[in-house]
């Protein structure tokens, strides 16, 4: 990727309350659509663009991962841990951002999401930006946040 | 022909006179049989007798019928064209028959026909099995009666038979296909037991003929989707005067689709294209293509992205070109030891090693 070359900056996108497991938010962050994913209490941030034609992803199926051992045989794990595009159904591994059906060469843009405290962002992080800018909020001590570096 | 390159004629068709041929073949029951109940020819309707394409003008005799003995292969097709083996694929209307009884027996008089009055009078010729999918047991059974004869090299089924050939029915086929180092070779023509296109009966020969074209598409969706192709990594598919050039667009499709829908088809781990490159060829004539546009060979080469996966035959004795120009104009020169001889040895395990021998 070739968007920007400066170091990313952490942005606070959500208190943690907001997205509950197996939820998800779509926010803006440094200009761009991000998808945030819960799943199980780690939070993972994804471009809100399929690589095929920039479906939103968080208008997607949230499912699960099915391989096969041979015909006729389905093995189901990871539920929840796949998102599809809802235009053409390519599917994505919400923790890595990779296709299922070409995982190195079809993936859309990772960033990095964790959790941090309150009280170790004040005055160190930049606020959302841009089109959700309704969703500002005031970053209070004793809560805890979801980070996006972008 | 470009002389010195040994080709392999893939797709030739002997002609069965008439059932009173194979009586020789056939058990004293069915041999009774047939005479009894008036049974005097299984000629199908894939291969109208008058059709101009059935048998080129040239080549019929007196009474417009051909393709029925060896001398007449070695002087139409295996000398003017310089085959060093040729590959006999019999397309006498066995599958049409309803019972499946009577279609093993006539199956089975079908193969060694081709066996004793073919195969053993002229060290050239290969012979495909054909097989009487009727009845699935007895079809491997078949393959296991004449895989011991190493002069058969490939199992033999129709375009359009009873259910898509990816079902699993089928698999025991394939397995023993694998087993005995036998590609698969599907060809154009029905069995009749549906309409010839998805859309009900077609009214007219050009009609029927030009479908072939779907069933090939629908076969390879098949094979595919249900999982055989992936099943049986070993084995070749062998498509059989399919026309060739519709398979770009269709892998594009079908790869497409499965991009979106592969949940439903997890056993289907690559993509379409990708098995289709591996695992199945196709012969050349004919070789759907303008004949003013130089390029157009190249870019369907461009669009398989292999050299590999064509096969020459000359489809004696349909009609498909005229003279001796029995390879498709516009294959650029590098491509022939591939398609004429390299290719046909990759694809017939049976062919390694033994050519031109018996």
């Amino acid at each position: 990727m070739s968007q920007t070359t400066a170091a990313p900056r952490r942005h606070v996108v959500a208190a943690v309350g907001e997205i509950p497991p197996g939820g998800r938010k779509l926010v803006e962050v440094a200009g761009r659509r991000v998808v945030v994913f819960n799943l199980d209490g780690e939070f993972f941030a994804l471009g809100d663009r399929c690589p095929h034609q920039g479906g939103s992803l968080a208008a997607g199926c949230v499912t699960g991962h099915v391989s096969s051992p041979g015909p006729g045989e389905y093995s189901y794990s990871r539920r929840g841990e796949m998102v599809r595009c809802p235009w053409h159904y390519w599917e994505f591994d919400i923790r890595t951002g990779r296709s299922r059906f070409d995982p190195n060469r079809v993936r859309t843009r990772r960033y990095e999401a964790r959790v941090e405290a309150g009280a170790a962002l004040r005055d160190a992080v930049a606020l959302p930006e841009g089109p959700y800018r309704a969703e500002t909020f005031a970053v209070r001590v004793e809560d805890d946040y979801v980070v996006v570096d972008a | 022909m470009p002389a010195g390159l040994r080709a392999i004629d893939c797709d030739v068709h002997p002609m069965v006179p008439a059932m009173s041929a194979l009586a020789p073949y056939l058990d004293e029951f069915w041999r009774d049989q047939v005479v009894e109940r008036g049974i005097t020819q299984l000629d199908s309707q894939s291969w109208p007798i008058n059709a101009p394409k059935t048998i080129r003008a040239d080549w019929r005799d007196e009474k417009g019928r051909g393709a029925s003995t060896v001398s007449a292969l070695q002087t139409q097709a295996l000398e003017p064209f310089g085959a060093d083996l040729a590959i006999l694929n019999p397309l006498y209307g066995v599958q049409m028959v309803l019972n499946a009884d009577m279609a093993v027996a006539f199956t089975r008089a079908l193969n060694d026909w081709i066996r004793a009055e073919w195969l053993d009078r002229d060290p050239r010729l290969r012979a495909s099995i054909v097989l009487p999918l009727q009845d699935i047991g007895a079809a491997v059974a078949e393959i296991e009666r004449l895989a011991p004869d190493r002069r058969f090299v490939q199992a033999l089924v129709l375009a359009m038979g009873d259910a898509p050939l990816g079902k699993r029915e089928f698999w025991p086929v394939y397995e023993a296909c694998v087993r005995h180092g036998l590609p698969l070779g599907v060809h154009a023509g029905s069995a009749y037991r549906h309409p010839q296109t998805s859309v009900g009966w077609t009214s007219w020969y050009l009609e029927e003929y030009v479908a072939n074209q779907q069933a090939f598409q629908s076969q390879l969706a098949s094979l595919i989707t249900e999982g055989a192709l992936g099943k049986f990594p070993g084995m070749k598919v062998v498509l059989l005067e399919s026309g060739v050039t519709w398979l770009p667009a269709f892998l594009w499709r079908l790869g497409k689709t499965w991009k979106g829908v592969r949940f439903e088809v997890p056993w289907v781990d690559r993509a379409p294209a990708e098995l289709v490159r591996d695992q199945v060829r196709l012969t050349v004539q004919p070789f759907d293509a303008p004949e003013d546009d130089p390029g157009a060979v190249q870019r369907i080469l461009d669009h398989l992205r292999s050299e590999d996966m064509l096969l020459w035959a000359s489809d004696w004795p349909h009609w498909q070109f005229d003279g001796d120009a029995a390879v498709p104009p516009g294959f650029p020169a590098s491509t022939l030891p591939k398609l004429l001889r390299d290719n046909a040895l990759a694809t017939y395990d049976r062919l390694r090693g033994e050519e031109g021998s018996q």
